[in-house]
C-alpha cells in the first residue's frame, strides 16, 4: 500500500504509455513527463505568489490580498487576468524580435532545468549521468536572457539594470558552483538520483543527509546565500531595484511579457531551491525512518515549500545591500569560504578511518574551527572596507 | 544520417555565417551563441554528454557572456555599425579559416574512429557506445592526473589572484 502510493506517478505513466498505440510511445512517454512539469511548476507559481503577498503582508502588519475569493484565495486568477488583458507595449526604438525573445529564451533555459531533478523515489524525467553538470549548464543561459532584455529595451536604466544582473548572476554563480563540489567530492558522482540515494541511508534511525556533517552544513548555508542572489530576491534584488533604477531590465516589459519574466524568475527560484534540497536536504528522503510511510514526492515537495517560506520570510525582513558591498560580499568573503569549505571536505573525508573513541565529535570540532576561523578573519578583513560612508558631493 | 543532424547542422552552420555578415555586432554575438549551442547539439547527437554540458556551461555561460559584456563596455551598443572590410582582413580571415579546417579535416580523417573502408561515400561515425562522466575521470585521475592537477592550480591561483587584486584597490587609493 505504501509503496503504491509511493510510486503512483509513475504506475499512472507506465499504465499511459502502455495503452497508447506502439509507434506513439516514446512521444507519449516525453509528454507524460513535460506535461507535469510545466503544470505543477508554474501553479505552484501561482501558489507562491500569493503566500508571498500573504506572508509579506504579515511581516508588515497588515492582511495582504483578502479580497477575491475567500481568504484572497483566488488573487492569482485575478492577477494573471490582469496580466493577460493589459496592452502589450514594445518600444518604438527596441530592436524587436530580440525583446520578443528574451522572456522565452529565460522560461526555455529554466523550464530545461527541472528535466534532472528527482522529484520522488524512482520520479526523475531524465536521468543523466552528469545531471548536476546540465542543471548548471542551462542555467547559464537566464544571463544572455537577462541581457537581450536589457540591451533590446533601448533604455538606460534597462541597460544599467541588465548589466547589474549579469555582474552579480555572473559572480555568485561561482560560490553557487563550488559550494555544490564537497557533495559530488564524496558522493563520487554527478548524477543526482545517486547523490540522493546515498543520502536516503538510515544510521540509527537518523537520514545521513549531507546537512548533518559539517561540510554540509556550510555548503548548505553558501548554496543559500549564492542561491538568493542567482534568483535576484531580496536582500540581493539590485537588478530590479524599483527605488533606483525603476525596475531594471524589465522596464519596458508590459503585459504577459512581463509575467513571463515574473514566471521565470521564481521557477529558477524553486529549481534552484529543488537543486539545494537534492543536494543538502536528502532529496526525497524522510529525515527519520520512522516517517518512511509518507510517500517520497510528498517530502520533496514538503522541504521545496519549506525553502519558499524561507525565501519569503528573508524578503519580508533584510534590507537591500548595494551593487559593490554585494560584489565584494561574492568575491572576497563567499569565494574563499567555499574554498576552505573543499578543505573542510577533505579533511572529513580522510578521518573516516579514525578509529579512536569520541573521533566523530573530535572530527566534528576540527571541521567546524577549520570553517569558523576563516568566516571570523575575513569578517575582520571585510568590515573596515565597509567604512564610514563619506559623502563627497552632498554636505 | 539522422535527419536530426541537418536540422542541427543547418542550424549551427546558418547561424555561424549570419553571425559573420549580420551588421549589428549585438546580434551577431547573440547567433554566435546560436552557434555554441548547435556545436553543443552535436555532441550530444556523437553520444558525448560530458563535452556538450561543457559546451554549453564554458561558451554560452562565460565565452558569450564575456563577449556581450565586451562590446557593452568597448563601444556604444546603439549603432552596431561595422567598419568597412578590408582586402586584407578578408584575406587573413579566410587563410585563419583554411588553416583550422585544415586541422580539424587532418584530425578527424585519422581518427581511429571513422571507418573509412565503408562503401557509401559518406563518412560513417562509429561512435556508438556513450563515454560516461565516470570513464572521463577516471582518465583525468589516472592517466592524465598531472595535467589535471597543473590546471587546477593555475585556475586557483587565478581565480584567489583575482581577489587579492581587487582587495588592494583601496588601499593604493588611499
Amino acid at each position: 500500500m505504501i509503496e503504491a502510493v509511493d510510486q503512483i506517478f509513475v504506475t499512472v505513466k507506465r499504465w499511459i504509455v502502455m495503452h497508447s498505440p506502439e509507434e506513439l510511445r516514446t512521444l507519449v512517454s516525453i509528454l507524460c513527463s513535460v506535461v507535469p512539469i510545466t503544470l505543477v511548476f508554474p501553479l505552484l507559481f501561482a501558489l507562491t505568489t500569493l503566500l508571498e503577498r500573504k506572508g509579506l503582508g504579515r511581516i508588515q502588519n497588515r492582511y495582504g490580498p483578502n479580497r477575491v475569493g475567500p481568504y484572497g484565495l483566488l488573487q492569482p486568477i485575478a492577477d494573471g487576468l490582469k496580466m493577460l488583458t493589459k496592452e502589450d507595449i514594445v518600444p518604438r526604438a527596441a530592436d524587436k524580435v530580440v525583446h520578443f525573445l528574451a522572456p522565452m529564451v529565460l522560461l526555455v533555459a529554466v523550464l530545461l532545468s527541472f528535466s534532472v531533478l528527482p522529484y520522488g523515489r524512482k520520479m526523475v524525467p531524465i536521468d543523466l549521468d552528469a545531471g548536476l553538470l546540465f542543471f548548471f549548464a542551462v542555467g547559464a543561459a537566464t544571463e544572455l536572457a537577462v541581457f537581450m532584455a536589457g540591451w533590446s529595451s533601448r533604455n538606460k536604466y534597462s541597460l544599467l539594470g541588465a548589466m547589474r544582473a549579469i555582474a552579480q548572476m555572473i559572480s555568485y554563480e561561482v560560490p553557487l558552483v563550488l559550494s555544490t563540489i564537497p557533495v559530488v567530492m564524496l558522493a563520487g558522482t554527478l548524477s543526482l538520483t545517486t547523490i540522493v540515494v546515498q543520502q536516503a541511508q538510515f544510521v540509527h534511525g537518523i537520514a545521513s543527509w549531507n546537512v548533518f556533517t559539517p561540510w554540509g552544513l556550510a555548503g548548505a548555508l553558501l548554496f543559500l546565500v549564492a542561491a538568493t542572489a542567482e534568483s535576484n530576491r531580496t536582500p540581493f534584488d539590485i537588478p530590479e531595484a524599483e527605488s533606483e533604477i525603476i525596475a531594471g531590465y524589465l522596464t519596458e516589459y508590459s503585459g504577459f511579457k512581463y509575467a513571463l519574466f515574473f514566471l521565470g524568475e521564481y521557477l529558477g527560484l524553486f529549481a534552484l531551491s529543488s537543486m539545494g534540497v537534492t543536494l543538502f536536504l536528502g532529496g526525497w528522503s524522510p529525515p527519520f525512518h520512522f516517517l518512511d510511510w509518507l510517500p517520497s514526492w510528498f517530502w520533496f515537495f514538503f522541504k521545496l515549500l519549506g525553502m519558499i517560506f524561507l525565501f519569503i520570510w528573508l524578503r519580508g525582513t533584510l534590507p537591500r545591500l548595494r551593487t559593490d558591498q554585494l560584489l565584494r560580499f561574492s568575491w572576497k568573503f563567499m569565494l574563499p569560504l567555499c574554498l576552505m569549505n573543499l578543505v573542510v571536505t577533505a579533511v572529513w573525508r580522510f578521518s573516516d578511518e579514525w578509529h579512536v573513541p569520541g573521533a566523530l565529535l573530535f572530527r566534528w570540532i576540527i571541521c567546524l574551527l577549520l570553517i569558523a576561523g576563516p568566516y571570523v578573519l575575513l569578517g575582520w578583513f571585510f568590515e573596515p572596507k565597509v567604512g564610514k560612508r563619506v559623502y563627497r558631493y552632498a554636505a | 544520417m539522422h535527419w536530426s543532424f541537418y536540422v542541427v547542422a543547418g542550424l549551427t552552420v546558418g547561424s555561424g555565417i549570419a553571425a559573420m555578415s549580420l551588421r549589428n555586432i549585438v546580434h551577431c554575438a547573440l547567433l554566435l551563441t546560436v552557434t555554441f549551442a548547435g556545436l553543443a547539439l552535436l555532441y550530444l547527437q556523437l553520444n558525448a554528454q560530458f563535452v556538450a554540458l561543457a559546451q554549453v556551461l564554458v561558451y554560452i555561460g562565460a565565452v558569450a557572456i564575456l563577449i556581450v559584456f565586451a562590446i557593452l563596455l568597448t563601444r556604444s551598443s546603439d549603432i552596431g555599425s561595422q567598419s568597412r572590410r578590408s582586402l586584407l582582413a578578408i584575406a587573413s580571415g579566410a587563410l585563419v579559416a583554411l588553416a583550422a579546417f585544415a586541422t580539424i579535416a587532418k584530425a578527424v580523417l585519422t581518427s581511429p574512429t571513422v571507418k573509412r573502408d565503408q562503401p557509401s561515400a559518406a563518412l560513417q561515425f562509429s561512435v556508438t557506445q556513450a563515454t560516461s562522466v565516470q570513464d572521463i575521470g577516471q582518465q583525468l585521475m589516472g592517466n592524465y592526473v598531472l595535467p589535471l592537477e597543473i590546471v587546477a592550480l593555475l585556475l586557483t591561483a587565478a581565480l584567489i589572484g583575482a581577489a587579492v587584486i581587487a582587495l588592494q584597490e583601496r588601499r593604493g587609493a588611499e
